[in-house]
């Protein structure tokens, strides 16, 4: 119930944090919404020594539209993407999956960068990254780049990140007019973390799929872009066979654990259900 | 580390104190400001017994550090009452409709609807449900609670809540 | 049609003003809970106050082969830490427990359960506590476990409990093996076993009540505080049963009772969870005993659901013998009872199994016999009763499932098999064949009313289409209709069959009239969110003629209020409502003298009306209780002593039994397992209604605790003993968006030997609603051919039920 001592900062900029994270190492963690990192702080599963504070650091919650991207700034809040004209109006998909997010009060203060960058494998936001062929914009030591979601995760709590870098930025490509999408979550109660979620955004062209990308959410150490699973529906009418192709596929790359939200077998079998349903509804909402 | 002062509003008041980095907000408001109606009911941030509403957000004050509401702006369940001491419409909605048995959820609940109703005046049974999710209730069942939201919504509106009448 | 006249309305008036009982009284409790202004004990801050806290063992069995303190005791701001070293001079390192066993207060030689208490740090503050807690180095040497009770008697079983292994005997009789407790038996098992060998029809099963927790939203915590100068200590704490702690503190510290004063503020919750005393009150008594200090206890949510007092963990093998048209003829069961490591049950004292005779429930059977056999294993100890008098959950569990069971062996519809069995009313008061006399009751009313309202023929009629809508592959939804026709044991008790250590159950009031007609009553119940300060003043309004808003009621210090037994069991309205009725009736006998002499006539030329004793044929000639409080104390009749109070302690000469029909309709999704509670309607009957509102309350409150422990709240061990599910993360506690809405509905049928013919309600939703969602879930997958459908039912069990029954080819 009581974290263990640190050190806070709070940096006034980008440059100061990423020093300060540099110098500190392993011992210092980014603190963004801090509703992730405060509750394993508080049973000490984490003991950082040092806490960076990033919410001192203005222009990391802008959300812009920069080209046919949308680029987020990685402080803005869940509530924010909730209710921001320019997502809803461009990427739909996305508030959708930050209202099955947690609660209410949670959704106020984490962040759409915490949410993506500790590598936590319940979070919902990193499947939908990589669904959505998302770039994530680092800082670090040795100065900026640019990571695509896909190549970002390695493992449980392990990414591609290098000591002393934060992510700032996420960088979403537009989704074309008209595409259908759908986060469908599994769930045993609001605030939990997924028994099995599936992200799928698709475009159809005279009742033919066009495009499809899917994304699966805690059924793995990392988030999982089902590429092979999304080929199945493309050239397909989204019709009951390739359906079930695109399911065996994804179903055939998940490895869930075992937990209390079920054994294994019904997590890699519910990653199916959800899948299904979630083209279901994409496919409602496609148009052409 | 030596502690760190903060400087804070709270229900309308500047307040300071000193903190170690580690303090969570919920025992600088209960130990330090002597505000005891936020309360703790778990570990894990699931009950939001301890939710106060800070910089116009209802955050879960057990899993912020009080350094973290340095310069912030926050209101407690102490300081939700009419300027002349009668009961907010919440707060009168939740006796009226008998939201509440062993009142420990009750200061987080209330505070919760507040943020709630400032936000969606006019909420249906379905957008409280899914509003006040962060926050468990363990007497009530809930069915009260919705009840009492609606009570104080209509009295703010100033429309009228036929269930009110019994 | 009844035309009002003015006396009519104007005596309506003078009862609405009254606010007594019957009415929708708003409560007093809300003015300060809604203000955040309750008093709980963490609220509490006492100068010089320091904080406990524990170390706790990481293994569910192993031998504690050194401490070292050391670190702990070199930190900054510790005070003291205690082992079991430092409690055993003094007789403290086991306490007594409410079932007749022993319990670790700090583990001496080995650890039982994992995070069993093993040392207790006291430091300047809580954050200092926790660090301190780290510090404590302490070596194990780990055993083998046991987490399978069906395990816990086999001949190569570990065994647990070495400090009683030669006790051949326990509390409760015989030990057939070293971590067998007891066998509890009663009926007539001969009679029984005969109906069972000649019977048409007979149906057995295996139902698990599995194990869970009352986690009220306040965990549990005290502040103990010793005055080395004057000799007393003064104890706050989480407690729903304040006397009792008090005796029980006072029989382990050498301390009098009257130099012990225990007192429980406002408590944010109870459910049964905060009736028994657990190690960090005695330590905190003896750390504040030892330095002069006092010293604040707080667990947090892992501690309360992992070490303090679980709920259920009941396995019971079910049987009836019936006729092959419905009559149901006998009933044999047979259940382990898993205590964990230590059987802190709370139970009245000659009760091992609790009430669990109560389990041939609302039906007329002839002949019974119940077994219980109590099995030690490596888990936290108990068990509580739960939001359920005394094991009544699992007695009604049993009973309910197995008519279900019953009814679809024989193709029946389980209502109308219910309603063959039912007790009638003109047999009450009814004896049961394992013992109880239930009060009164009538099921037949009850249960027509229930299904009129939810409309159950077109119900039935709904669910055969939908079967075969499932049939033929239109649809992926089944839908299940859950009965649950219970009738509830509570109100604990007569002397003869209930005490708690040997201080029988009775319960107190005590009443006083101030000179200007205000009142000051005291219980010995304590609210732990049921409203007491609101429903007894109505009891007295009510009898007294003096409004509800002049009484106030205070609960829960034990210098000033009388000895009584706690709330928990529904136990508050049927004793301590009758002690308020009985003593106010003391009261109102004195005052009809005082009236007399007031009005110059004789006792019995006076009536009372409402608030005020009048003349027989003369009504305006009245004296109001205020006047006559007035009158107590400015001029008493001669040889009437002054003032207007008396005390009650009441001892019950029954348990009361309300009872109920509830129905629930659930839509599951078989390709997840996901149940959706489509309605839930419960008809309750409590007997007299004090305040409709917060029966109401308690109605909601009790049936979405059924809901989670039906459909997925529970504490696992894996084989290892590694407790799981001991956290909000796990342990199924639903938000306002799981669960359902309660349609609320009710009948009267007073209890006879009830001063107010009140029985209790607090607990009947519990009881009434786990097993009517278990029903709903096995009746809608009853025509797949499903057997028995264990909850908790949660998705992935579901799930797998349907893997089971080939629903996803």
């Amino acid at each position: 119930m009581i974290p263990g001592k640190f050190e806070y900062y709070r940096p006034g900029s980008l440059n100061e944090a990423v020093a300060l994270l540099s110098k500190l190492g392993e011992d210092a963690r980014p603190l963004a919404g801090g509703h992730s990192l405060i509750p394993l702080m508080k049973t000490r599963l984490a003991t950082p020594e040092h806490l960076i504070d990033l919410s001192g650091i203005a222009g990391l919650k802008a959300i812009e539209h920069e080209g046919n991207a949308l680029k987020i700034g990685a402080m803005a809040s869940q509530f924010e993407l909730i209710h921001s004209d320019l997502i809803a109006r461009h990427i739909p998909i996305i508030p959708e999956t930050s209202l099955l997010i947690a609660d209410p009060q949670i959704r106020y203060k984490g962040t759409i960068g915490g949410n993506v960058a500790n590598g936590d494998p319940g979070n919902d936001m990193p499947a939908l990254m990589q669904c959505l062929d998302a770039t994530y914009d680092v800082i670090g030591p040795g100065g900026a780049r640019s990571i695509s979601a896909r190549s970002f995760y390695n493992g449980a709590y392990d990414t591609a990140l290098k000591s002393g870098e934060i992510v700032t930025s996420i960088r979403i490509p537009i989704p074309p007019n008209g595409h259908g999408y759908a986060y469908e979550k599994l769930k045993r109660k609001i605030g939990d973390y997924a028994t099995a979620a599936a992200a799928v955004v698709i475009t159809m062209s005279n009742g033919y799929c066009q495009t499809a990308s899917i994304g699966l959410t805690n059924l793995s150490e990392t988030p999982l872009w089902a590429e092979e699973a999304g080929k199945h529906l493309v050239g397909s009418t989204l019709d009951s066979a390739s359906v079930s192709l695109a399911v065996a596929a994804a179903e055939s790359i998940v490895d869930p654990a075992s937990d209390m939200r079920g054994p294994a077998e019904y997590r890699r079998k519910m990653a199916g259900v959800m899948l299904r349903r979630a083209i279901e509804r994409a496919k409602s909402r496609a148009k052409a | 580390m030596p502690k760190k002062q903060i400087s804070l509003t709270v229900n309308g008041r500047l307040v300071e104190g000193l903190v170690e980095p580690r303090t969570l907000l919920i025992h600088f408001i209960r130990e330090q400001l002597n505000l005891t109606g936020a309360h703790i009911g778990c570990d894990t941030g699931h009950c939001g017994a301890c939710t106060v509403e800070m910089d116009n957000m209802s955050v879960k004050s057990c899993m912020t550090f009080a350094l973290q509401a340095d310069g912030s702006n926050i209101t407690t369940i102490e300081g939700v009452a009419n300027p002349d001491g009668t009961l907010s419409a919440l707060q009168e909605g939740f006796r009226m409709m008998h939201g509440l048995q062993c009142g420990y959820c009750t200061p987080g609940m209330i505070m919760r609807a507040h943020r709630l109703l400032q936000e969606n005046p006019n909420p249906t049974e379905t957008e409280i449900r899914y509003g006040i999710a962060g926050n468990l209730c363990r007497c009530t069942g809930y069915v009260n609670i919705v009840k009492a939201i609606q009570y104080a919504a209509a009295k703010i509106n100033g429309t009228a809540f036929p269930e009110a009448a019994e | 049609m009844n035309q009002q006249t003015p006396i009519d309305i104007e005596r309506s008036e003078r009862t609405d003003k009254l606010q007594g009982m019957g009415c929708k009284r708003k409560r007093v409790e809300d003015i300060r809970f809604t203000q955040g202004k309750g008093n709980y004990v963490d609220d509490i801050k006492l100068p010089g106050m320091l904080f406990g806290d524990f170390v706790r063992s990481p293994h569910a069995h192993a031998r504690i082969i050194s401490i070292d303190t050391t670190r702990a005791k070199a930190l900054p701001g510790v005070i003291a830490v205690l082992t079991a070293a430092d409690l055993k001079p003094l007789g403290l390192h086991y306490m007594p427990t409410l079932a007749g066993d022993v319990q670790a207060v700090l583990a001496e030689e080995k650890v039982l359960f994992q995070n069993q208490e093993v040392a207790f740090v006291i430091a300047e503050d809580r954050y200092i506590a926790a660090d301190a807690i780290e510090l404590v180095d302490v070596v194990y040497d780990a055993l083998p476990c046991i987490v399978d009770p069906y395990k816990s008697m086999s001949p190569d079983a570990p065994i647990l409990r070495e400090d009683i292994k030669d006790k051949m005997v326990g509390a409760h009789g015989p030990r057939k093996h070293p971590n067998h407790i007891f066998e509890w038996q009663i009926g007539d098992q001969k009679a029984t076993d005969e109906v069972f060998s000649k019977a048409d029809v007979t149906i057995k099963e295996m139902f698990v009540d599995h194990r869970t927790h009352p986690s009220p939203l306040e965990t549990c915590q005290c502040i103990a505080s010793m005055d080395k100068i004057k000799g007393e200590l003064t104890l706050w704490g989480t407690f729903q049963a304040p006397h009792v702690i008090r005796t029980v503190v006072s029989l382990i510290s050498g301390l009098p009772e009257h130099k012990i004063h225990v007192i429980a503020p406002d408590i944010g919750g109870g459910f049964g969870n905060k009736v028994g005393a657990y190690s960090g009150y005695v330590c905190s008594v003896v750390g504040s005993i030892v330095l002069g200090k006092p010293v604040k206890w707080v667990e947090d949510r892992m501690e309360n659901l992992s070490t303090t007092s679980f709920a259920r963990d009941y396995h019971m093998t079910t049987e009836l013998a019936a006729t092959n048209e419905g009559k149901i003829l006998a009933m044999r069961v047979h259940v382990l009872a898993d205590h964990g490591a230590f059987d802190a049950c709370a139970d009245p004292s000659k009760w091992p199994a609790g009430f669990m005779n109560i389990c041939t429930g609302s039906y007329d059977i002839p002949v019974a016999h119940l077994s219980v056999d109590g099995v030690y294993t490596n888990k936290a100890s108990g068990g509580v009763a739960y939001r359920c008098s005394f094991r009544v959950t699992e007695a009604v569990f049993a009973i309910e499932r197995a008519v279900e069971v019953l009814a679809h062996k024989l193709g029946m519809d389980s209502a109308e098999l219910r309603m063959k069995n039912f007790i009638k009313p003109e047999q009450f008061p009814y004896r049961a064949a394992l013992g109880w006399e239930y009060d009164s009751g009538d099921y037949p009313t009850a249960m027509k009313k229930a299904m009129e309202a939810i409309n159950y023929k077109q119900l039935r009629q709904e669910q055969a289409e939908k079967r075969e809508a499932f049939r033929r592959g239109e649809t992926r939804e089944i839908m299940g209709i859950g009965i649950s026709f219970f009738t509830e044991i509570v109100g604990a008790g007569p002397s003869k069959n209930c005490d708690i250590l040997g201080v029988a159950m009775f319960d107190s009031a005590e009443i006083r009239i101030h000179p200007t007609g205000s009142i000051i009553a005291r219980m010995g119940t304590k609210s732990q969110g049921q409203g007491h300060e609101t429903t007894y003043a109505q009891i007295i309004a009510t009898e007294l003629g003096i409004p509800a808003d002049d009484i106030m009621i205070e609960e829960g210090n034990t210098d000033t209020a009388p000895y009584g037994l706690g709330t928990y069991g529904s136990r508050s309205t049927p004793v301590a409502g009758a002690a308020i009725a009985v003593a106010a009736r003391k009261i109102k006998a004195k005052a009809q003298m005082i009236a007399a002499h007031m009005l110059e006539v004789h006792e019995d030329d006076l009536e009372w009306d409402v608030d005020r004793f009048r003349v027989k044929g003369l009504p305006e000639k009245f004296k109001t209780m205020k006047e006559i409080a007035w009158s107590a104390y400015n001029s008493p009749p001669p040889n009437l002593e002054a003032g207007l109070e008396a005390v009650n302690y009441y001892e019950p000469p029954n348990m009361t039994y309300p009872f109920g029909a509830y129905f629930c309709v659930m839509d599951i999704d078989v390709d997840t397992g996901v149940a959706k509670t489509r309605r839930f309607y419960a008809l309750d009957d409590c007997g007299t209604r004090i305040n409709p509102m917060i029966i109401e309350g308690q109605v909601h409150g009790g049936l979405t605790e059924a809901f989670a422990c039906a459909m997925g709240q529970e504490i696992r061990y894996d084989e290892m003993g590694n407790v799981m599910g001991a956290s909000f993360m796990d342990f199924f506690l639903p938000t306002a968006v799981e669960t359902p809405k309660w349609e609320t509905d009710y009948t009267v049928t007073p209890s006879p030997h009830h001063p107010i013919g009140a029985k209790g309600v607090g607990e009947s939703p519990h009881v009434g609603g786990v097993p009517c969602f278990s029903n709903a879930v096995n009746d809608a997958y009853a025509f797949l051919g499903a057997g028995n459908v264990q909850m908790p039912h949660h998705p992935w069990r579901l799930w797998e039920l349907g893997e089971s029954l080939g629903l996803y080819k």
